[in-house]
């Protein structure tokens, strides 16, 4: 896929061309995986739903310059102290004025109008969009929509940006950015030329919404710097003709790919280093995960992405740590043990990651014979941390990526760790943050060196992931989790195991990757949620990248928007491709600005701020508990009315009265309340728990909406009306419905999709199987939504199963359920609160 | 001039606070440094934790150590007026005393002693807080400091006759002291 980029333009020597980006998989991946959550943050939560305006001012303590600056600070520090509170309550403009601001703006789009109409949710009960929702438009003119970022890849909670912190404040909303930067593209404009074209003050790279003032300057759109074309940029590479900088293009896409010059290396590209630390313990063969690892390894090892230089190692633990030299000309593996757990040292240097072009046949060997080698172990202890000790020392000379698999709570060792779960005390969900800091240390030197460790838990104990999951979580690695894997009993995990270990092992890698986030002057980054390392105020150090993970971003706006009527947003991911080459992924987003409160509420996009604010309530239960966090989600509905009620309907409705573009926000956080991550009850383990959160922190928009609230379809009356016709089949497009146990019936059979999680069918009578049209129909839907996704789902069929039926009910969210309450309680308590 | 265990301790205290002083000024330029993108956040949280890594798999260096020392003086002086029995001082400090206490308790999952965690100290509520806490630091020990040179005077004053040509001693006194601050700082801000 890469290999067949840019044909050189000969008389300037840089060619650049249009190609399609890494097709992986049959079609186009969009994904997602699970990840993780920083555990510390303490009041990020509240900016936006509990503080009052002024207590949220934090920064006005920055940059002394020299003693002087030290005294004025304090001065400054004593105003701010004293300054009475209406100082920041000061006067806005009245935002009571809807229909006079409808009225008087005769060019409102009637998008606009739509997203405004007031919406009284104890009247209007069928909130559901006949197909799912798509991400609002942001109030753009035309030229600018064409060439905008996809919101697949780039996404803001507010598409129209408020021009203060005040007017934010005002709307009770919060306001971030929703990032998929290395999400499987099918069309990748890739552009290698000498010279990245980049303002010289804030180092933006050129992008379509910077302006030309003539032919030879152009003014940066997030510093406004005027800046030079340099002569190479004259010459547009695409139509091969000269003169026309804005026809390049970097100036036509929103996202481009750069490949890098030495300029963007610190040391040569690293090659693709992959190393698997497999648990050999008693635990893990009862398990039974490793054959059926070894297997897809094996059918995989030809699709794993890289290229001659490619490397591997194997390391097994289980008390102790075993290496396996795979030097090219050794007639079989050789294993070498290290029992030494306390000082771990490497046996080999150079014959433990070897080159899998050159040893191919002894890691075909390894891996044939790997599961046979332990099935009569009766070791039962775990010495994880060691093990990871030695994968550093292994990995640190090059980089790469360390694939751990673990069944069991680690007893050995440095790292070793305690249960803390006790089922009685499941209610009280203590414990979501680390036991101790070792994996985060490890994790934290393991990023240093561009090492990403990925991990596989396959538990059916308390493995407390909770500490666990911080080697992945600083290192931005991926987390996988299999509650209660066993090979023969548990099929279902077996499958999704399967399933997803061959989309792991084949799908794209970025190494050595850091991604930075620039944004319009005036705003400022102020949290970031995801797996990474956040090395400075908006730069993120990325071990690895992979195009399942995802990252959210808090925004605060510290100075006054107004001098500019556009705000944008890049996202530059610098990577090392499995090819060896230095890239860099662009991503501009570019929204409109608004001083009207009206206008910031049109353009809210209600699903990127309930996945904010799942990422920001995640952030506040481990820091202060779950009851607070679970409390900080109702307060942004009651908030959200409340604020809406009195700044701009006028309209003197009773009842709870929400803009339309808002109107499935209480359902949406309802549906997050009942989540494993969030909800209260004692039948969440731990772990599950601790999973969900990770999943949260690290799914793209589109899967963790599926997870949170799923489409639900009818199948059996399923029409070919405003069907999609691809190629040849026909897909259908049945409408959603509503997540509540009264919209199904006992004669129909229905479709529930939980994202990457599980499908469940459910057949309440029986599903006319003979109706060839009918399941023809269903198939090709199927077929359709499969294609969709990065990892494939299983297909639950709950017919009379009684734990499914279980978990099926569960995820009908309008219901009333054991602990929580159903969705008309829930406004009932909200029109209480307000 | 009788010279008691108070005044002592008050003298005591003068000169530690004009330590404490530094190291809030300290501080402020560490978390000004991060906020500016001058340092890694690894490397500048290892500079203000106590360093002692008894892990032998990670590769930091230790450094000049913060948190603790400052707890400890602060904790020392406060010993000291509980024992020379300056009751209304004693107050004055437990607010703070009580702060450091609740600020360690409180601090993230360490093996090692100290208060800051690379992973999060980038978030902007904390660093915004942990720059707000230097500069009320600042403050706080810039009063106490007079606060200190105030009561020793006051105490030898109390002690003895009051001479006329004393006013004379505590402005010099005064004078010395500030000399000592300012060169302080100096030396913190070049540094």
């Amino acid at each position: 896929d890469m290999t067949n980029q840019a044909q050189p333009y000969g008389s300037y020597g840089y060619p650049a061309s249009m190609q399609p980006a890494y097709p992986q998989g049959p079609t186009s991946h969009t994904d997602s995986s699970p990840a993780h959550d920083p555990y510390g943050p303490p009041p990020s939560y509240q900016q936006f739903s509990q503080v009052r305006p002024g207590v949220c001012e934090t920064d006005v303590f920055s940059s002394p310059i020299h003693l002087f600056c030290i005294f004025l600070q304090m001065t400054k520090l004593l105003i701010i102290f004293y300054l009475p509170l209406n100082l920041w309550a000061s006067p806005f403009p009245n935002m009571s004025q809807l229909s006079a601001a409808l009225g008087g703006l005769s060019g409102v789009p009637e998008l606009e109008v739509e997203a405004l109409r007031p919406v009284n949710l104890l009247q209007e009960r069928n909130l559901l969009p006949p197909r799912p929702l798509e991400a609002p438009e942001p109030n753009l003119s035309p030229d600018l929509k064409k060439v905008n970022c996809s919101p697949q890849t780039f996404r803001c909670t507010l598409t129209s940006i408020p021009q203060t912190q005040a007017l934010l404040n005002k709307a009770r909303l919060p306001l971030g950015l929703l990032l998929h930067p290395f999400r499987d593209l099918q069309q990748l404009p890739v552009i290698t030329s000498n010279t990245i074209v980049r303002c010289r003050s804030c180092r933006t790279y050129i992008n379509p919404f910077v302006t030309f003032l003539d032919q030879r300057r152009w003014k940066c759109n997030l510093c406004y710097r005027v800046n030079d074309v340099p002569d190479e940029f004259m010459y547009n590479p695409v139509t091969r003709s000269y003169g026309e900088p804005h026809k390049r293009p970097e100036v036509q896409n929103a996202t481009v790919e750069f490949i890098a010059s030495s300029d963007y290396m610190l040391r040569p590209p690293q090659p693709s280093v992959y190393l698997f630390v497999l648990d050999v313990s008693h635990n893990a063969v009862e398990a039974g995960y490793l054959k059926y690892f070894c297997e897809s390894l094996l059918d995989n090892l030809d699709k794993l992405p890289g290229d001659t230089r490619t490397r591997v190692g194997f390391l097994t633990f289980d008390s102790t740590i075993h290496f396996y030299n795979l030097q090219e000309g050794l007639s079989q593996p050789q294993m070498l043990v290290v029992s030494d757990i306390d000082d771990v040292f490497i046996p080999s240097h150079d014959s433990l990651m070897v080159n899998l072009k050159e040893s191919a046949e002894l890691v075909k060997d390894l891996l044939t014979s790997l599961p046979a080698m332990f099935s009569q172990t009766r070791e039962t202890h775990s010495a994880l941390g060691p093990a990871l000790q030695a994968a550093f020392k292994l990995m640190s000379p090059t980089g790469g990526r360390v694939t751990v698999f673990q069944t069991q709570l680690p007893t050995l060792g440095a790292g070793m760790l305690k249960s803390r779960e006790d089922p009685n005390q499941r209610s009280s969900t203590k414990h979501l943050g680390p036991a101790t800091d070792f994996y985060k240390k490890l994790a934290l030197d393991c990023s240093g060196q561009q090492i990403g460790v990925d991990l596989f838990l396959l538990s059916s104990q308390y493995a407390d992931l909770a500490s666990l999951a911080c080697m992945s979580k600083y290192s931005a690695g991926s987390i996988f989790y299999y509650p209660s894997f066993h090979h023969t009993h548990n099929p279902t995990q077996l499958e999704k195991f399967q399933k997803d270990l061959e989309r792991y092992l084949t799908r794209k890698i970025g190494f050595e990757a850091v991604m930075r986030i620039r944004c319009t002057k005036g705003l400022s980054i102020h949290t970031f949620h995801g797996n990474f390392f956040v090395r400075s105020t908006d730069l993120l150090s990325l071990a690895n990248v992979n195009p399942d993970s995802a990252f959210a971003v808090q925004m605060s706006i510290e100075d006054s928007l107004a001098d500019s009527s556009l705000a944008c947003f890049q996202a530059a991911l610098l990577y090392t491709s499995n090819k060896g080459k230095r890239r860099i992924r662009v991503h501009t987003l570019c929204l409109p600005v608004v001083n009207q409160l009206s206008d910031v509420y049109a353009g809210a996009d209600v699903q990127a701020i309930t996945c904010l604010l799942a990422n920001m309530a995640i952030d506040r239960s481990i820091t202060s508990g779950l009851s607070d966090a679970r409390d900080a989600l109702v307060n942004a509905v009651v908030d959200l009315v409340s604020s809406y009620k009195s700044n701009v309907s006028n309209l003197q409705q009773s009842g709870l009265v929400v803009p339309a573009s808002m109107r499935l926000f209480p359902l949406y956080i309802l549906a997050l309340l009942k989540q494993k991550a969030l909800r209260t009850g004692t039948s969440t383990r731990l772990d599950e728990r601790v999973f969900a959160m990770c999943e949260f922190k690290t799914q793209p928009l589109q899967q963790l909406m599926q997870m949170v609230h799923p489409d639900l379809y009818r199948l059996d009356n399923m029409s070919d009306q405003g069907a999609l016709h691809l190629n040849d089949t026909v897909v259908p497009q049945p409408h959603l419905l509503h997540l509540a146990a009264d919209r199904l019936s006992r004669d129909g059979a229905f479709l529930m999709d939980c994202g990457n999680v599980s499908f469940f069918c459910i057949v309440v009578s029986h599903i006319p199987e003979l109706e060839t049209l009918l399941s023809e129909r269903v198939r090709a839907f199927l077929d359709w939504l499969q294609d969709n996704r990065a990892f494939s789902s299983t297909i639950h069929v709950v017919k009379d199963d009684a734990s499914a039926q279980a978990t099926f009910f569960q995820h009908l969210v309008e219901d009333r359920s054991e602990s929580a309450s159903s969705y008309s309680e829930f406004l009932q308590n909200v029109q209480l609160q307000k | 001039m009788a010279f008691t265990f108070a005044a002592f301790c008050y003298m005591l205290a003068l000169l530690l606070t004009a330590a404490l002083i530094f190291f809030a000024i300290w501080h402020i330029i560490a978390f000004d440094e991060l906020k500016t993108d001058y340092k890694n956040p690894i490397d500048q949280c290892n500079t203000l934790n106590p360093v002692s890594d008894p892990t032998p798999h990670l590769t930091h260096t230790s450094s000049p150590l913060l948190v603790l020392p400052e707890y400890l003086i602060h904790f020392f002086f406060c010993v000291m007026f509980f024992c020379a029995a300056e009751w209304l001082t004693l107050c004055l400090n437990t607010p703070l005393l009580a702060y450091h206490v609740w600020r360690y308790m409180s601090r993230p999952v360490m093996s090692s002693p100290g208060l800051y965690d690379p992973t999060t100290i980038m978030n902007a509520d904390i660093l915004a807080y942990c720059q707000k806490e230097g500069w009320c630091k600042l403050a706080f020990y810039l009063l106490s400091f007079f606060y200190y040179l105030y009561g020793y005077v006051f105490i030898l004053m109390s002690c003895t006759r009051i001479y006329t040509g004393y006013v004379h001693h505590l402005v010099h006194v005064q004078f010395v002291m500030m000399g000592e601050i300012f060169s302080k700082m100096k030396m913190a801000w070049l540094h």
